[in-house]
């Protein structure tokens, strides 16, 4: 045995240098300025978001504050109690800087809500139909291909036309209309992983079937996951935007960004451009931030453009 | 043979610049060719050996480049040569074939129009005559029917006969060096033997010389005239294949041959060098072999030059092992 | 100790739904069938190295494989210690399973890169209570220093090490499940020479202080003569010749083993200036009728064209597939 102990100690030096697979992953990461400007603005928007209530300069949803006499207020201007309100008011008096702040917290919210519960059934079933094969993997993905092949806002539309209003409602659509997306990528990726010699050496050992799913197909299918789920959060976002825009989404109570444009769209033509110009650049921006991440972490995970 | 060597490589360099430092990938390496010459140039992986030949051809891709030494091709340097000059002889005076014939070839066309375009290129002469030739040279490395077989795409040969056909683009322009990069590794023995064969006898035919670029001693054995063994970037050890295989002198080709199993190995220990192969960016000062080596002592710790030891044989290393010769 | 009965794997690729309905309008798209393995008897005694030799195609992985518990054989039946593998069901099969691991080639695509060291050999053990969850490291490290690994490197993945020591990583990984017997499916092929070495000399250890038995699959008639007792040849799913490795490497008798023995490079030969054996392996879709290897063979009759020639005892321990041992 001591000439085989002999050879363990020799690992060449640039190799320990290199760490866990996130912190490559991170430092690939951070080599594009815009993707980190991008992260930047995006984890901004989710601080908003998340502590919206404790730094909006007013709750726009307290009625005991918001008079309609502040209403339509242009952008910088004061009202008559000495706030000023930067982004102006809406046709309600409500601040706008602050309705966005909580709008973003709401179209954030389903957003990500509807991605995560999309990706956790889509990416199970997209393992199962790729782990399995044969006439389980056919009826999946032909009911995949169907639910494609129909526009999402439409398949949303009915939906909430069948379901009803309300946050849960509007989630739940949002998950109907995307979990396939998630089916496909994983069934792609599993498909190769699949035939890899780690997954047949997990059956060697008798693993079982959900560990190897879960444990080994499932981390190795990730990269290409975490691209279409940050993608697909900027659509379920825009998507739910558009839904309350038509006044199928959230009810009045939970006004999202889209929301915010619907209320401000009347005032439109009468030159109260802001009421919709605001909500609709934070929209944008939100969006925008989301993808740009969302190229940067396909350019570092795709193993093609790799050096 | 001539005077002038087909090839002449002198002292060649090429590096590659990356982030985590400067990988000296091929550090001082020559080597000569002659008229219908074979020369082995082996190594392990991460010896320097492919990119030997990628720097002969002018392929080197950023963040490599070649920073020293000179290339000459019947006297002429490559290295200083302009992009135009080297695709003429790309192709034409010196061809490449790789361990993946799908590099060569392109799936989408048709055997007969490459191999007629890669004629045209370089030769003005009628499509006929283009033709006739690819048909000859397709002949010539044991394709059966290949007036039938030349309108095929690619895909539908199988992996040996793939790699003939581009063994036969490489020939095509009557080339007078080629160089192979583990041109059979992907192959089956039986396979490789019908390569080797064509090969040796093609190169003997033709003159043109040939550098067979691989890890397999055991496959430059039978085919190769000499024989370069490189080391992390170096050449370890170069001579008549005879002449090294029989009496390695470097201890990393005597290390290497012992630990090739073969027929009298039977039930014993193979010899094995310890350690792996040093990170090129991360070489040790002075010899680079010289932490899995048990001839070494201080004077490894120099930069090691070439010698001749024993004559017609560079060597470089301070503890040539003539005596220990097996 | 293992005993293989006349095994076969087919690989059949259906029509799908478009095929269909294309057959029925008149097209005649055929299910295609691979014969990967066909009809393969052998067995292996206890602490016997076995090398399983052949071209691609031959289906030598695939039998590998079908040992190893991977692939389901078609038909036919692998017995174990005396006992059918199929036949075992719930816990019992598991750990029957566990007994044969299997050794792979690529050792970047065989360990999951998403895991570290100490869980990729930890994991089975824990799992299949061989050790306790709370004894998983010590239990790690001890196999880590088994397989010549220092287990100081538990805690990293697997792109930090270099080839050879992934290699090692694999062999561990199967160790740690105190297997019996080890497949090792081109298990050498993809390292570097003098990295081989170390690992066939790991492989000659383990045999010795553990009492292991292997089918070593390799292309590589140099490495197998070094480490096997027998030798078992495969053409195009077929077995053509089994013989203990001093015989086979003194005299061959199948001619396709002699063409390969010929065409094996080796360092001691020197100037190529044998004909090899003309023609292509043909496609296992389509093999030749009769005898797989008679369109190449120099001694082919008629009757090799027509006839399956069995596979039966020429000498003791030695047995060929070959019509021309009919003769003598």
């Amino acid at each position: 045995m001591s000439e085989i102990q002999q050879t363990t100690r020799d690992v060449n030096p640039d190799i320990l240098l290199v760490e866990t697979p996130f912190q490559r992953f991170m430092a690939d990461f951070l080599e594009d300025r815009v993707a980190v400007v991008s992260l930047g603005v995006l984890i901004g928007i989710i601080f908003i978001a998340l502590f919206a209530p404790l730094i909006s300069p007013m709750d726009p949803y307290d009625l005991a504050k918001v008079t309609i006499l502040n209403g339509k207020l242009p952008p910088g201007s004061q009202s008559m109690d000495g706030v000023t309100y930067w982004l102006g008011t809406d046709g309600a008096g409500r601040g706008l800087l602050s309705s966005i702040f909580y709008g973003l917290r709401i179209s954030l919210g389903v957003g990500v809500a509807s991605a995560v519960v999309a990706l956790c059934i889509g990416a199970s079933i997209g393992l199962v139909a790729a782990y399995y094969g044969g006439r389980t993997d056919t009826i999946i993905m032909r009911i995949v291909d169907i639910q494609l092949s129909f526009p999402a806002i439409l398949v949303a539309l009915v939906l909430l036309a069948v379901l009803g209003k309300g946050i849960d409602k509007i989630i739940i659509a949002l998950v109907i209309v995307q979990w396939a997306y998630y089916a496909r990528t994983v069934r792609a990726s599993a498909l190769v992983e699949r035939n890899k010699e780690y997954v047949e050496a997990a059956t060697c050992l008798a693993l079982g079937d959900r560990r190897i799913l879960f444990r080994h197909l499932l981390p190795n299918c990730m990269p290409p996951l975490i691209v279409v789920g940050t993608v697909q959060t900027a659509h379920a976002i825009s998507l739910e935007a558009t839904l309350s825009f038509l006044g199928v989404g959230l009810p009045i109570t939970e006004p999202s960004l889209g929301l915010l444009i619907a209320n401000g769209f009347e005032y439109m033509l009468s030159e109260k451009y802001w009421i919709s110009f605001f909500p609709g650049v934070a929209l944008l921006i939100t969006i925008v931030s989301i993808n740009l991440v969302g190229d940067q972490l396909r350019d570092i995970l795709n193993p093609r453009l790799q050096k | 043979m001539s005077d002038v060597p087909t090839l002449a490589v002198e002292n060649l360099e090429t590096h590659f610049f990356t982030k985590a430092g400067v990988a000296k990938a091929v550090d001082g390496v020559s080597f000569s060719v002659g008229r219908g010459e074979i020369m082995g140039l082996v190594g392990e992986s991460g010896s320097g050996k492919s990119v030997t030949g990628f720097s002969i051809l002018g392929l080197v891709d950023p963040p490599g480049r070649v920073v020293g030494g000179k290339v000459l091709f019947n006297g002429e340097d490559l290295i200083g040569a302009s992009e135009q000059r080297m695709q003429k002889l790309r192709g034409n005076k010196i061809a490449m074939i790789f361990q993946d014939p799908m590099m060569t070839l392109n799936p989408v066309l048709r055997i007969d129009t490459q191999m007629i375009e890669t004629v045209l290129a370089h030769e003005k002469v009628s499509k006929e005559t283009a033709r006739q030739r690819s048909r000859d040279t397709l002949a010539q490395v044991g394709i059966p029917s290949p007036e039938e077989r030349m309108r095929a795409y690619p895909h539908q040969f199988s992996g040996g006969m793939r790699q003939r056909v581009a063994i036969a683009i490489a020939l095509l322009n009557k080339p007078d060096l080629i160089v192979a990069d583990e041109p059979t590794t992907a192959l089956d023995v039986t396979i490789q033997g019908q390569i080797l064969y064509e090969a040796q006898k093609l190169c003997r035919e033709t003159g043109t010389a040939l550098i067979w670029i691989t890890h397999d001693l055991a496959v430059v054995a039978g085919l190769a005239d000499k024989i370069s063994v490189m080391y992390a970037g170096r050449l370890a050890e170069q001579g008549t294949i005879d002449d090294v295989l029989d009496h390695p002198v470097h201890p990393y080709t005597i290390g290497l041959l012992g630990s090739v199993p073969g027929h009298n190995t039977r039930g014993q220990r193979l010899y094995q060098i310890p350690g792996m192969t040093p990170s090129l960016l991360s070489l040790p000062d002075g010899c680079a072999f010289k932490e899995r080596c048990e001839f070494s002592d201080a004077a490894c710790a120099l930069r090691q030059e070439i010698t001749e030891p024993v004559p017609g044989r560079a060597v470089r290393c301070c503890h040539p092992q003539i005596e220990a010769a097996r | 100790m293992l005993e293989i009965k006349d095994i076969s794997k087919r690989f059949v690729k259906r029509l799908d739904v478009a095929a269909k309905i294309a057959n029925r309008l008149g097209a005649s798209a055929k299910e295609e069938v691979v014969h990967a393995v066909d009809g393969v008897s052998i067995a292996i005694n206890k602490g016997e190295v076995v090398g399983l030799v052949g071209e691609s195609g031959c289906g030598k992985s695939t039998l590998g494989r079908m040992v190893a518990g991977i692939l389901e054989p078609t038909s036919g039946e692998i017995h174990y210690k005396g006992n059918a593998v199929a036949a075992k069901t719930g816990k019992d099969a598991a750990e029957a399973a566990l007994q044969i691991q299997m050794i792979f080639q690529d050792p970047f695509a065989s360990l999951n890169p998403r895991m570290r060291v100490e869980d990729i050999i930890g994991e089975a053990p824990v799992l299949h209570g061989i050790v306790a969850a709370s004894e998983k490291v010590s239990y790690v490290e001890q196999v880590m220093l088994r397989v010549g690994l220092d287990p100081e490197y538990r805690r990293r993945y697997p792109h930090q090490f270099s080839g050879g020591q992934r290699q090692r990583i694999g062999i561990a990984r199967a160790l740690a499940v105190k297997p019996d017997f080890l497949v090792c499916d081109e298990a050498i092929a993809a390292l570097d020479v003098s990295i081989q070495a170390q690992v066939i000399n790991l492989f000659m250890d383990l045999r010795r202080d553990l009492d292991l038995t292997y089918l070593f699959i390799s292309h590589d008639l140099s490495v197998v003569e070094h480490i096997s007792d027998r030798v078992v040849i495969m053409y195009l799913g077929r077995i053509v010749e089994v013989s203990p490795t001093d015989e086979l490497f003194e005299k061959t008798n199948h001619p396709y083993t002699t063409a390969l023995l010929n065409e094996v490079p080796r360092v001691e030969m020197r100037g190529l200036d044998y004909q090899p054996i003309s023609g292509e392996i043909p496609s296992p879709l389509d093999p030749p009728t009769g005898c797989h290897f008679h369109p190449r063979c120099l001694h082919a009759m008629d009757r090799c064209a027509a006839e399956r020639p069995e596979l039966r005892e020429i000498s003791p321990g030695r047995l060929a597939a070959c019509h021309l041992n009919d003769d003598k």
